[in-house]
């Protein structure tokens, strides 16, 4: 029962994992994305296009190309829609918040749009399933049945969740510990510093922001392939894309604390549903808990102002080189 | 050495412009626009194959269609209108309130309380005054609260409300489960169906026109207050630079508590429009994502409340427009979406043009 929950738990989490693992490399170059919502619904609807199409075109379709071929279609749609949003707010220095949020209209709409109606554009008609991908998306080892509790709480996942959790603590690695990361931080931090330096400070938030992008595509994947077993329903994802930032917060800006963090999410975006006797009234207080723990976070790091735990300091704002 | 940082040397050289005639740089927004609105043509075409004029014909009848059409074309207006006021004075401040959703929410919320508890027993006369303060203080206490945060410790208040958003919506289905009517409709219905007790009256048998005329009344007294007030002198000097406001004695803290309350009040009346003026019920969709296209129309327009009334304007004739669209082709309605990111896109992108200057580098050696 309780190795049940927790593998729900992390099967809820691991697309906020995603996004908030993009987030904060995209944040930590100084860029406060508010377009991963959008972001993460072009990687998941791209995702399904690809293997809707692949699925169709193909007679019978191979396992290998099955992967393949929504994975690079998830990639690609996310890091154009990331590309979109550097290009803007990098080179055009448009203000983020407004250009995040405008990618997020967009990506959402192009989301609901080619989900809701592409197998009327195709001609087929019907709801869109792409179940055949679905299933070798979420295949997991074979014996992970067989090794009990353990076996359901660590096994029983498709391979993105496990690339979920090797990319955060790749990311945490690559801040904390290379030398990139540490320019990446300072580019973040302060971006004339950073240039007087030799650093690319332009180069450094697009390979931030593209990168961060890409891997929050993958959380839209993951959530159409093995959560939703392949079906498209629009504005099915919900907030998630918006959890996953606050998910940042809660994680103070580090991928490896993101990992137990989404898990906590996870958690707590399923709880309702284990307890019993509750009321609908306390359903909704249940669903506020993340936002709520969230606030209070983000409220105490500000409060306690301890260096290594803040938001980067030039988070939000563009950088002109030739501005005082 | 030197031959080195002559090869480094850009070819584009790109510098901040001193500043523009309003001609020129409305010229370059318009121009934006038409280019916007050809990609969408594009796209349009790939999409669906039909004729873009039709289509854009198509999109104007859905704005002006009818009578009907037109008020609530209005209605519409007015509302997105009335947010994006709501949030202008803060963002002059830049004090990034992404939160409008909530504070409206949360407005709404109070006025829909106001109708089912005093809606049948109260006069009039007593209830909208009293809902209006309700409201009012809802949609205050919503944005003070990151407010207050942000004054004392700096703490990020673009996240900060962000979330208080998601705590409004989970609120509102907290207290749609006391209110719902049918019971387990998980819906409060039309509130006061038969006695249309809590409902703002319609004038001249018009239902939206006092939603329009608030909002235009509010629209040009936000215009005064941050043109010609002391306050919204403050306001942009602390927007501006906080130490320079610091320096000449202005009160930075209590500018910000006071601008995020009035930002969150505005919002609080608008919640009392949709639900009282509009709507007549409560569900967590009611604001429908205006508090965040709120931002984009206020940022449009360079904060100026007159010409917010062209920019949520143009989001809103797209969005309806666009609805139009869907259902003559039988589309889906989010293609709405896709339009306004379109061309949001390029307003934003076209600002570039406004603020710096672009000069290609062609006599290298001359310069030297």
């Amino acid at each position: 029962m309780i190795s049940t929950i927790i593998s729900k738990a992390i099967i809820q989490g691991i697309p906020l994992l995603f996004g908030s693992t993009g987030e904060i490399i995209t944040e930590k170059s100084g860029n406060l994305n508010l377009g991963i919502p959008g972001i993460m619904y072009m990687g998941g609807s791209c995702g399904v296009i690809g293997a809707y199409l692949y699925e169709r075109a193909a007679e019978t379709p191979s396992p290998f190309w099955c992967i393949v071929i929504p994975l690079l279609a998830a990639l690609a749609g996310s890091t154009l829609a990331a590309l979109i949003y550097s290009f803007l707010t990098i080179t055009l220095r448009a203000n983020q918040n407004v250009t995040g949020l405008a990618l997020t209209t967009f990506g959402v709409g192009f989301g609901d749009f080619f989900g809701g109606s592409l197998t009327k554009l195709a001609g087929s008609g019907g709801n869109l399933s792409v179940k055949l991908t679905a299933d070798y998306f979420k295949t997991s080892l074979p014996f992970a049945g067989k090794c009990g509790a353990f076996g359901e709480i660590f096994l029983s996942h498709g391979f993105l969740a496990y690339v979920a959790v090797i990319i955060a603590l790749l990311s945490a690695w690559f801040l904390k510990k290379t030398r990139a990361g540490l320019h990446l931080r300072a580019v973040g931090e302060n971006p004339a510093t950073a240039d007087a330096a030799g650093i690319n400070v332009t180069k450094y938030k697009y390979l931030a922001t593209c990168i961060g992008g890409a891997i929050a595509g993958l959380g839209g994947l993951y959530f159409i392939m093995d959560y939703t077993g392949g079906s498209w329903t629009n504005g099915g994802f919900g907030d998630r894309g918006w959890l996953a930032i606050a998910l940042v917060i809660f994680a103070l800006w580090k991928p490896n604390l993101g990992i137990l963090g989404s898990f906590v999410f996870g958690g707590l975006y399923i709880a309702y549903s284990y307890i019993s006797g509750l009321s609908r009234s306390a359903v909704a207080i249940f669903n506020m808990l993340p936002y709520v723990v969230t606030i209070f976070v983000l409220i105490l790091t500000s409060m306690r102002n301890k260096k290594e735990n803040q938001p980067p300091k030039s988070l939000g704002l563009a950088y002109f080189r030739e501005e005082r | 050495m030197k031959n080195n940082t002559k090869q480094h040397e850009p070819k584009i050289h790109v510098a901040k412009r001193g500043g523009m005639v309003w001609y020129k740089s409305w010229g370059i927004r318009a121009a934006a626009i038409v280019l916007a609105l050809i990609v969408c043509a594009v796209v349009i075409v790939l999409l669906t194959g039909y004729n873009p004029i039709q289509v854009y014909k198509a999109m104007f009848s859905g704005n002006f269609g009818s009578s009907r059409k037109i008020w609530n074309m209005l209605q519409q207006l007015a509302m997105l209108l009335c947010i994006s006021l709501a949030v202008t004075p803060a963002f002059k401040m830049k004090f990034w309130n992404i939160g409008a959703e909530g504070q409206t929410l949360v407005g709404g919320l109070a006025a829909a309380a106001c109708m089912i508890y005093f809606g049948e027993t109260m006069s009039p006369i007593i209830l909208f005054p009293l809902m209006a303060v309700v409201c009012i203080l809802a949609g205050m206490l919503w944005g003070l609260i990151p407010a207050y945060f942000k004054a004392q410790f700096n703490t990020n208040e673009t996240l900060f409300t962000l979330m208080m958003n998601y705590v409004a919506i989970q609120l509102v289905s907290f207290f749609i489960v006391f209110w719902e009517n049918p019971k387990d409709s998980n819906t409060v219905g039309v509130i006061n169906r038969a006695t249309e007790g809590g409902w703002l009256p319609s004038l001249f048998g018009q239902k939206y026109l006092l939603n329009i005329i608030i909002v235009a009344v509010i629209t040009i007294a936000m215009y005064i207050y941050l043109k010609y007030s002391k306050h919204g002198y403050e306001i942009s000097v602390v927007g501006e630079s906080e130490n320079t406001a610091r320096y000449i004695g202005i009160n930075v803290k209590k500018v910000i508590l006071r601008t995020m309350a009035l930002s969150g009040a505005l919002c609080g009346v608008a919640g009392m429009l949709l639900v009282s003026g509009t709507d007549h019920t409560i569900n967590t969709g009611i604001v429908s994502g205006m508090g965040f296209t709120a931002i984009m129309v206020s940022w449009l327009a360079k904060f100026n409340p007159i010409m917010m009334t062209l920019t949520s304007f143009l989001i809103v004739f797209l969005e309806r427009g666009a609805g139009e669209i869907a259902t003559a082709l039988q589309l889906n309605e989010s293609v709405s979406d896709i339009l306004t990111g379109i061309i949001l896109f390029f307003i934003i992108g076209s600002e570039f043009f406004v603020q710096y200057k672009i000069s290609i580098r062609k006599h290298k050696k001359e310069e030297r």
